[in-house]
């Protein structure tokens, strides 16, 4: 049972961590809401290693207006962005 | 071997994998025959196979639904086995314009559409593409009208996806070869709209049964 669903709003954490990930730091912090649940897949940050059986994870697109990424941009605008379970928070 | 700008110690990494294939023929790992199969393999994909999916969604409502709900199936098809986990199909309109990136890498879905031209993995797409986007759009000459919402794909992680360009104005009596022919590999990421190119037109003219 994924933990969020569409419209769920939530907080992409920093993680101090190393390596293999897919989190940029431009999203960092940033409050967006799911767009979808995209399934579960191998846990890249062990899977780029070789690590036998990695943990599947869960995989959300989250969506993130502009504005709250970069100064000044306009309004109407949007990011999508892919982020695994472990790297995210809901907030209230 | 792709050197992408600002690539520091990409003569090291050539000369590393150079003298790693060398080797692996030298003990009989690797036949020649293998990278030639895998190259050829990973050169097969290319435009003309996404742009089949663009031009049969135009013509087929049906097929469009299918496209947007599962870009994977829809592929399977035409007879596209795409390898990638999903194809994400982001269709453009009027009100909204879709933009893929991928900032941490080059993710593209090649398994369809080949390997992502060369500007798509430069640093500074990778790097502007997020942070302003309409200004990436419009110096490649594509400027969006007022009113056009951007939204930007970052092509971080699993998923891939295909941009749904709009079908070009005049097109409505079009076959599928020629409405294909207007779907180029920089529309189906978002950085150009698709457009009639008067070689098609040329030859719609010269062709009494496409009038």
């Amino acid at each position: 049972m994924p933990r969020f669903a569409a419209g769920d709003r939530v907080r992409i954490l920093d993680l101090p961590k190393t390596g293999h990930i897919r989190v940029p730091d431009y999203v960092r912090g940033a409050v967006g809401a799911i767009e979808r649940h995209c399934g579960t897949y191998a846990n890249p940050e062990e899977l780029a290693y070789g690590r036998p059986d990695p943990a599947r994870v869960d995989l959300y697109r989250v969506r993130i207006a502009q504005a709250a990424l970069w100064a000044g941009a306009p309004a109407s605008d949007e990011l999508d962005i892919e982020i695994y379970d472990h790297w995210l928070e809901p907030v209230a | 071997m792709m050197i992408c700008e600002g690539e520091a110690g990409g003569d090291y990494h050539a000369l590393m994998t150079e003298a790693l294939h060398r080797l692996l023929l030298e003990r009989g790992v690797l036949e020649p025959a293998d990278v030639d199969r895998l190259i050829a393999q990973l050169s097969k994909p290319n435009r003309e196979w996404g742009a089949r999916l663009i031009a049969r969604a135009w013509m087929d409502a049906d097929y469009k639904a299918r496209l947007l709900a599962d870009g994977r199936a829809a592929g399977a098809e035409l007879g596209f086995s795409i390898k990638e986990a999903q194809i994400i199909v982001l269709e453009n309109t009027p009100g909204l314009h879709n933009l893929v990136v991928c900032t941490l890498c080059s993710c593209y879905p090649r398994s369809l559409l080949g390997q992502p031209p060369w500007w798509y993995i430069s640093k500074t797409y990778r790097a502007r593409a997020v942070r302003e986007p309409r200004a990436v759009l419009a110096e490649l000459g594509y400027p969006l009208p007022e009113g056009v919402r951007v939204r930007v794909h970052d092509s971080n992680a699993d998923m891939r996806y295909l941009v749904l360009p709009m079908r070009p104005e005049g097109t409505e009596a079009w076959d599928e070869t020629r409405l294909a022919d207007c779907v180029s590999r920089d529309a189906m990421v978002g950085a150009a709209p698709a457009r009639v190119i008067w070689e098609t037109v040329q030859q719609a003219a010269s062709d009494p049964t496409q009038a």
